[in-house]
């Protein structure tokens, strides 16, 4: 399923958090969202998941404005007081289709995704008693089971170990390419979005920066002018590109001249 | 029963999803037992106790002595039963309520819907104002009606800022002092025999229980149950949080004026009849938890169960505690509830609620 994001505003109030947001997503790709605090990546998932509404413009869905029921996503927050069992909120996953009883391809789902995450030992344990990152790990396996064309994960790396990131980009990436998928995927890390992700959308007040491949958009010059950090760009022994934040260019008073200067330097 | 156990197959997860609807179900069970040993428990005990047994026989139909078979089927049986109805009401009122607005604090008595109804009781006593019904269910018609008018309220308030939990519960408490001042208001004008009046049915009382109150509160959950077993995975959802539940596709808005209609339903009708009863709506939910956690399949049952045992006993109690003379059943749910409330809240796992 192709998602086509056209020229969408956002406003909180009188507060515009989006403007003029036009880009795609493809089915089979993992497209990066990008960009400083505050720069409104969740509130372009949100509007794309459905949970805010434009001010302007539309979201379409193979060129069609009505949503997919088949779309996975997962909020930023991972805070809950629910008395719930890992398996009871996975299980909610699938809420569309749940009976009073639960079926046995529901279980299954529930079983297979489990397993992929690594989560199985877990199942009868209650969600308030995991840690911040055991408990992301399931909230991500909440909206994988629904079986989801579209798959919307917000900052879903947040509180993991490095390990578990890599684990969960992985998986993430494998099922994106092996079931079509079309993943929207909001980082903080850059090299992540570099690495697992086909197209990169950066974001910056609102606005969209840049948009393209990880190449053409994660650059020195971007990463300057979005978070107004010095970033130098390593070339590893396998021929990846690595970022290195070197410094913040916003404390005291070199701020707009030191940015530009580091923009202009690089190229 | 058997549709609240799952289908399982043999490995880790099944067996976790077996469990648990064991523990449902074992739970479920065992408080039913609870449940009818209470029933036979009040209806053998008043002014003259009657042997369990006797009791038993009157209850099943089997062959007894015609004056245990009067009195347990004219006068103990209804206040007994009305027990079970009210406490199996508000146990479930309770729950949808903290349910739907994530609060422990959250009950029909807590959040105004009780002193809405004792307000509009108290009009009917005090100004004699009332619906045009027969004077028998002035004071209940009235007190629905208010309890409504509260549920409303509470809802029309909150929903000013999208209907979040926290606004809801704002407004809960709002109305609750307004009902409260309000009904001061007409005690402070009241004469002293309808003070007296509105007292006593601010105590709540099941004394006046009749088969014809009884059927009207079973009709009522009658209603209600099927329409929440259509509901349970979207409350449970609801515990995840709002932006949560509605990307897992429930609609917020709709799941809560839904519940809150059953609320007012559920706590108009139970306190209708029998008065102010506090405690248990905000008690069974608690325990229920406790028991078996917020998968709404069993948080549910459970807790009307838990509703129902409460006030069972309480009103057991209610007739031994002085000899010769009955307990409003008010005070004692708060008497017995609250010691019992604060032994779980402090020696209880840490987390929870």
């Amino acid at each position: 399923m192709n998602i086509s994001v056209q020229s969408l505003s956002v406003a909180y109030g009188a507060h515009t958090v989006l403007q003029q947001i036009s880009l795609q997503a493809h089915a089979g790709r993992v497209l990066g969202i990008v960009g400083p605090n505050g720069s409104g990546k969740s509130t372009l998932v949100k509007a794309v998941a459905g949970q805010v509404a434009a001010a302007r413009g539309q979201v379409l869905f193979d060129g069609s404005a009505v949503r997919p029921a088949a779309l996975g996503y997962m909020p930023q927050d991972q805070q809950t007081q629910a008395a719930l069992s890992v398996l009871e909120v996975v299980l909610l996953g699938r809420l569309r289709q749940l009976r009073l009883k639960v079926q046995a391809d529901d279980l299954n789902a529930v079983r297979q995704v489990l397993h992929r995450l690594g989560l199985a030992a877990l199942a009868g344990r209650d969600v308030r008693e995991l840690s911040g990152g055991q408990r992301q790990m399931v909230f991500l396996a909440q909206a994988l089971v629904a079986e989801p064309q579209v798959l919307l994960l917000d900052e879903p790396i947040s509180a993991l170990d490095i390990c578990h990131q890599l684990d969960v980009l992985q998986v993430v990436r494998e099922m994106t390419l092996q079931q079509g998928l079309t993943t929207l995927l909001v980082l903080h890390d850059l090299n992540a979005a570099a690495r697992f992700c086909d197209d990169v959308a950066l974001l910056q007040n609102g606005q969209l920066l840049a948009c393209g491949s990880p190449a053409q958009v994660l650059t020195v010059a971007h990463v300057a002018r979005a978070f107004g950090v010095e970033a130098e760009a390593l070339c590893c022994l396998d021929g990846t590109g690595v970022l290195v934040p070197k410094r913040a260019l916003r404390s005291g008073l070199q701020t707009d001249d030191a940015i530009k200067k580091v923009a202009i330097s690089a190229y | 029963m058997t549709s609240l156990s799952d289908s399982v197959a043999p490995d880790s997860i099944g067996l976790e999803m077996a469990r648990a609807s064991r523990r449902r179900l074992f739970v479920l069970l065992s408080t039913l037992v609870v449940l009818l040993l209470g029933v036979l428990l009040d209806a053998a005990t008043g002014p003259a106790f009657l042997p369990v047994l006797a009791v038993a026989r009157a209850v099943l139909g089997y062959p007894t002595d015609s004056a245990v078979q009067a009195i347990v089927w004219s006068i103990r049986l209804p206040v007994a039963l009305m027990a079970i109805a009210v406490g199996a009401a508000l146990g479930l009122s309770g729950a949808i309520m903290q349910t739907i607005l994530n609060n422990p604090l959250a009950s029909s008595y807590t959040l105004g819907i009780s002193a809405g109804a004792g307000f509009g009781a108290s009009l009917v006593i005090v100004l004699g104002l009332s619906l045009p019904v027969p004077d028998n269910y002035a004071i209940a018609a009235n007190a629905m009606l208010f309890a409504g008018v509260a549920c409303g309220g509470v809802y029309w308030i909150g929903g000013a800022r999208n209907a979040t939990a926290e606004g809801l519960v704002l407004a809960g408490i709002a109305l609750l002092f307004l009902f409260q001042g309000l009904s001061s208001l007409l005690q402070m004008v009241a004469s002293p025999e309808s003070l007296q009046q509105v007292v006593f049915w601010l105590f709540g009382s099941l004394q006046k229980s009749t088969w014809p109150k009884l059927w009207a509160i079973v009709a009522v959950l009658a209603v209600c149950v099927p329409w929440l077993a259509r509901d349970v995975w979207g409350l449970t959802a609801l515990k995840l949080g709002d932006a949560r539940a509605s990307a897992l596709g429930v609609n917020v808005r709709a799941l809560r004026v839904r519940s809150f209609v059953l609320i007012s339903a559920l706590t108009g009708v139970a306190v209708a009849f029998v008065g102010t009863i506090g405690f248990v709506g905000l008690v069974a939910p608690h325990v229920a938890r406790l028991l078996i956690g917020e998968d709404q399949r069993g948080f549910l049952p459970a807790s009307a169960l838990m509703g129902a045992v409460l006030l069972s006993l309480a009103s057991v109690a209610s007739k031994t505690l002085s000899p010769g003379a009955i307990f409003p059943i008010g005070i004692v749910t708060s008497l017995i509830g609250v010691p019992f409330f604060i032994w779980i809240v402090r020696c209880k796992r840490k987390n929870y609620w």
